[in-house]
């Protein structure tokens, strides 16, 4: 383990930070709330020469993310960030960003998308983004943010990966608070990250790294017609499953130099919880709080955080819940007119075929920013009681927190 | 190599190979020929969706020679910029893929459509910011690729499958978007306009947009034979005509201790020193089926009217800005 330097930084700031460690070739941005931190601050760093990266203030997120594909098919590596409709905006982008197998880094102040406006967090904008081929990490705190932005360049760059991954902060609650956030030393983070390498290919001009390369041409983004897009989705879908083996492998490798790992999820008294708690990102912090106290009382509770959400890990999802009978799924989106949120889907998909599985019920928290107490997590927790004492779910979905309840 | 000859340009290997499937008579590739031509070395070609990007890549098959990569409709300018911004970076640090290179050729390549319309803000945000690159506007003046549908480049009176000449309304009721002067108001190093039926100068305006420091522009007009409804054969002469009847003139624009300077090129200055081979418009028109309508089933003098006063006062302030 290496040496570390503590600092009160916020979430926001986190990123911008590990980023300016990493000192990427490009960095493409436009500023929206509550990301806008991120590019201030990174822009004060190439303002400063603390960095010698090209930074492009383009005009539209569309922008930013465009140049930032350009720039990684150019063989550099490239960072962006955004929040809610920035986006949305990207999304056409996103697509073709993983479509083209371009490791870019992306980081995610989640915020609630319109309308109405609002402009606090919720998951809406990423999970709209779920199915876009990124590899996408949630973050419980100011530690994990800065952590994830530096492993992500070495989970999408790894030559069986080739993915663009996005790091997910909630916004306000993580991108504006201020933390005591551990800080590896430049040289270390360096080292970490290496240089961007490339896989060989065979293009009509012979083989050649895969990037936009002046001496054997490439050619990217071609028409891709009946004949053939299934099978490069396919490799897409190949390329999402060799993350989950290296994800760990990385994870790995950062608890050297810093002691920290996460893994794919993160359990917390589960070996022998009667109920418990599944989510992503900042919340899972206060349910980490009620578990405790529950414990206390006697109640087994525990929690299920899934750090990472693309791809989706079933099998260490299915061996984190061992045999706990009750489990409440924590979404902080609706996906409208689907039979639950999006992140329940996919629990209930992965239990499906289970011989034992769990109950599980759906509880739909914090939109726009709504806070999600302790009271509130508690009272989750007693409904999952109630669950398992009558042996059944009642309500699936459960909307709470909110004045009207919808069951 | 802004004196490039013919035997040279010859001699010069094509960045965009034979065998791509463009219509029979298309400008798009005569153009993009010509222009690559003009390359200086190391260079990387973007372009944006449209008949070019369908016609010359369909995997696994491609007629670029040179590195070309597509990503969507309206972000040419933006891909291209970050692909200088990496150049860029890779050229300070002394490390990275491009940093070998002393210069590099970047770029992107749109049509009307990506360029007046879907691509304008992408298009403006680059120029703003100064990206070192070539812009090259494909301009056959409407939405060749989804079915001929109208763009801010489409003429007026022009009959496309939106703005189609009805009982009533007479195709196209608005005028084209000045694109170049949207272009030279962002104060860049170069704008030039091109025609297939002038190689020399388009080859010559090509290399010059590669050698300016900053962002360089080049406007070509591109006949579309299906679009325009002409005979494959007449692409260079309705090329031609274009600029003799001084609807889309031959000109340079350069920004001189701020200013821009206007420079008619020589088939365009030509018209302006001897007016009387101006040729009228309805020479131009009566070439294209998509003009059909102000010929048949009656004569329409006064839209035909319009349109000729219309470019007649395009050409006088494009001559004043020239000085002439």
């Amino acid at each position: 383990m290496k040496k570390q330097i503590l600092m009160g930084i916020n979430g926001d700031e986190s990123v911008a930070y590990a980023t300016k460690q990493v000192n990427p070739d490009v960095v493409a941005a436009y500023p929206i709330t509550p990301q806008t931190i991120i590019v201030e601050k990174y822009s004060e760093y190439v303002a400063d020469g603390e960095v010698d990266t090209e930074f492009v203030a383009v005009e539209s997120e569309h922008s930013a993310l465009s140049s930032c594909v350009g720039a990684a098919a150019a063989g550099a590596r490239a960072f962006t960030a955004t929040a809610s409709a920035g986006l949305a905006l990207m999304w056409e982008i996103l697509y073709i960003a993983s479509g083209l197998r371009l490791p870019i880094v992306m980081a995610v102040a989640n915020r609630a998308l319109s309308g109405p406006l609002n402009i606090h967090s919720d998951h809406g904008d990423s999970m709209g983004a779920r199915d876009s081929g990124w590899i996408q990490i949630y973050c419980e705190n100011g530690q994990e943010v800065y952590d994830a932005c530096l492993e992500a360049w070495r989970m999408g760059e790894h030559l069986d990966v080739q993915l663009p991954v996005m790091v997910c902060l909630d916004g306000f609650t993580l991108s504006h608070t201020m933390e005591n956030v551990l800080t590896l030393q430049d040289e270390v983070v360096k080292a970490f990250v290496g240089e961007r390498e490339f896989i060989e290919v065979e293009g009509h001009a012979g083989k050649t790294e895969f990037r936009l390369n002046p001496e054997v041409p490439l050619t990217m983004g071609p028409v891709d017609l009946q004949d053939y897009y299934f099978e490069h989705k396919l490799q897409q879908v190949e390329a999402m499953d060799h993350a989950l083996n290296v994800i760990p492998e990385v994870d790995a490798a950062y608890e050297k130099i810093s002691g920290r790992s996460y893994g794919l999820l993160h359990s917390y008294m589960m070996e022998d919880a009667e109920v418990a708690l599944l989510g992503l990102g900042s919340t899972m912090g206060t349910v980490r709080y009620v578990v405790d106290e529950l414990r206390k009382e006697g109640v087994k509770a525990g929690l299920v955080k899934m750090r990472v959400y693309r791809p989706f890990p079933s099998e260490a999802l299915i061996e984190a819940l061992g045999e706990t009978p009750v489990l409440g799924v924590l979404d902080k989106a609706i996906s409208f007119g689907s039979p639950g949120g999006p992140l329940f889907e996919d629990v209930v998909t992965t239990f499906f075929d289970e011989a034992e599985r769990p109950l599980i019920a759906d509880y739909i928290h914090g939109l726009g920013g709504r806070d999600a107490s302790p009271k509130l997590l508690r009272g989750i927790f007693e409904s999952l009681l109630e669950i398992k004492e009558k042996g059944n779910v009642s309500h699936k979905v459960n909307y709470v927190g909110v004045r009207t309840e919808v069951r | 190599m802004s004196r490039m000859t013919l035997r040279e340009a010859a001699g010069k290997p094509d960045g965009l190979a034979q065998g791509h499937r463009l219509c029979a008579g298309c400008g798009e590739s005569i153009i993009v020929r010509m222009v690559l031509k003009a390359t200086r070395g190391p260079t990387i070609v973007t372009s944006a969706t449209g008949c070019l990007e369908v016609a010359t890549s369909i995997f696994p098959y491609t007629s670029w020679n040179l590195p070309w990569i597509h990503t969507a409709f309206e972000n040419a300018a933006a891909n291209a910029s970050g692909i200088e911004a990496a150049y860029r970076a890779m050229r300070r640090r002394g490390k990275g893929p491009l940093a070998k290179y002393e210069t590099l050729d970047v770029i992107a390549i749109a049509g009307d459509g990506g360029t007046y319309d879907i691509g304008l803000q992408a298009l403006s945000g680059a120029l703003e910011r100064g990206h070192d690159f070539t812009y090259v506007l494909l301009d056959n003046e409407a939405y060749m690729n989804t079915g001929i549908q109208r763009s801010g480049g489409t003429p007026f009176a022009a009959s496309t499958t939106t703005s189609p000449a009805g009982k009533v309304i007479p195709g196209k009721r608005e005028w084209k978007k000045p694109i170049d002067e949207i272009v030279i108001a962002h104060g860049v190093p170069y704008v030039a306009t091109l025609s297939a039926a002038w190689p020399m100068d388009v080859m010559q305006k090509a290399s010059r947009a590669m050698e300016a420091e900053g962002p360089a522009f080049l406007h070509a007009i591109v006949p579309c034979t299906r679009g325009w409804r002409f005979s494959t054969e007449k692409t260079i002469e309705i090329s031609r005509l274009a600029v003799q009847t001084c609807l889309f003139p031959l000109y340079e624009c350069r920004l001189e201790g701020g200013r821009p300077v206007y420079e008619l090129s020589p088939p365009s200055l030509g018209i302006a020193r001897r007016p009387e081979t101006k040729k009228p418009v309805e020479e131009y028109l009566s070439e294209q089926g998509r003009f059909r309508h102000l010929f048949r089933p009656e004569r329409r003098d006064d839209l035909l009217g319009s349109i000729q006063d219309g470019v007649d006062l395009r050409w006088e302030i494009l001559l004043e800005k020239a000085g002439l």
